[in-house]
């Protein structure tokens, strides 16, 4: 069988990859795919817990199908605000985004 | 090894791989179908954790919706960032510093944890009972509230998508 830590290690792993790429990429489009990487690691970790130690309770199910929904709108918004910032500057690289700088 | 270990280490190394792809890949394109191998490796993982019906989500809504939304976007995005352009910030090395902290003190939390190395599982063997997720998710007493604030989430962000992406003027740049 396999243990429950392979799968809290393979999340954690995947969360920091997925963090790694946020803060470090310039380009918005895979600063969003990185955001994916990050709500999937939790999802695995939530459905992990659910298989391993809570298996007769449906919150992890609720709270994971949450997830999906909230990942869905978040992914909309934000693929819609990177088309309008491209309409307007020409431009999807978070470097040449400030104008809100002091 | 039994079969079960050998296929989730192979399952779990593609899945990294891809990841690890979708970060240092040039091509918005090709880090898009990276991201695609990675959510299907994701799927293969939900499979193995006895969660039937959220392999069948994962892959209708992230694969078969957000990963074509995202490749529709790359599309149309397209053609700003080339090859020989930087991909990453001036301080990525530091990128490092905030991510290897998060992962050494998430695996020093949960190796102190005494339940981190069970094995058995409580799970349903053949799958979630979906019936009574459906049931929980509405009935009143169950999980209503958050159901119903999550679709007004899905709606708010759809109309909030259509405003923010609507061209007022017509056309042009």
């Amino acid at each position: 069988m396999i243990p429950l830590s392979w799968y809290l290690i393979f999340a954690a792993i995947l969360f920091c990859i997925g963090l790694f790429g946020v803060i470090a990429r310039r380009n918005l489009m895979s600063v969003l795919m990185c955001l994916e990487l990050m709500l999937n690691a939790v999802n695995i970790n939530l459905l992990s817990f659910w298989s391993y130690l809570y298996g007769k309770d449906l919150q992890a199910l609720v709270f994971v199908a949450i997830i999906f929904a909230a990942a869905a709108a978040e992914t909309a918004v934000g693929l819609a605000l990177i088309i309008s910032v491209y309409r307007r500057r020409v431009t999807v690289n978070a470097n040449d985004l400030d104008m809100m700088k002091g | 090894m039994s079969i079960l270990q050998i296929i989730f280490l192979l399952a779990a190394l593609a899945t990294l791989f891809c990841a690890v792809k979708v970060v240092i890949t040039t091509r918005m394109m090709h880090s898009a179908f990276w991201l695609v191998g990675a959510l299907l490796g994701i799927a293969v993982l939900f499979a193995m954790l006895e969660s039937r019906f959220f392999v069948v989500v994962q892959v209708l809504v992230y694969i078969g919706a957000i990963a074509i939304l995202i490749i529709f976007a790359v599309m149309l995005t397209r053609k700003i960032m080339d090859e020989n352009q930087q991909r990453m910030n001036q301080l990525w090395g530091l990128a490092f510093i905030p991510a290897g902290g998060v992962l050494a003190g998430l695996i020093y939390i949960l190796s102190r944890w005494n339940a981190f190395n069970t094995t058995a599982r409580t799970a349903p063997v053949n799958g979630e009972d979906i019936e009574a997720l459906g049931k929980a998710l509405v009935s009143p007493t169950g999980f209503m509230l958050p159901f119903e604030v999550s679709s007004i989430l899905l709606l708010a962000a759809l109309i909030g998508a259509i405003f923010v992406s609507y061209d007022r003027k017509g056309g042009g740049r």
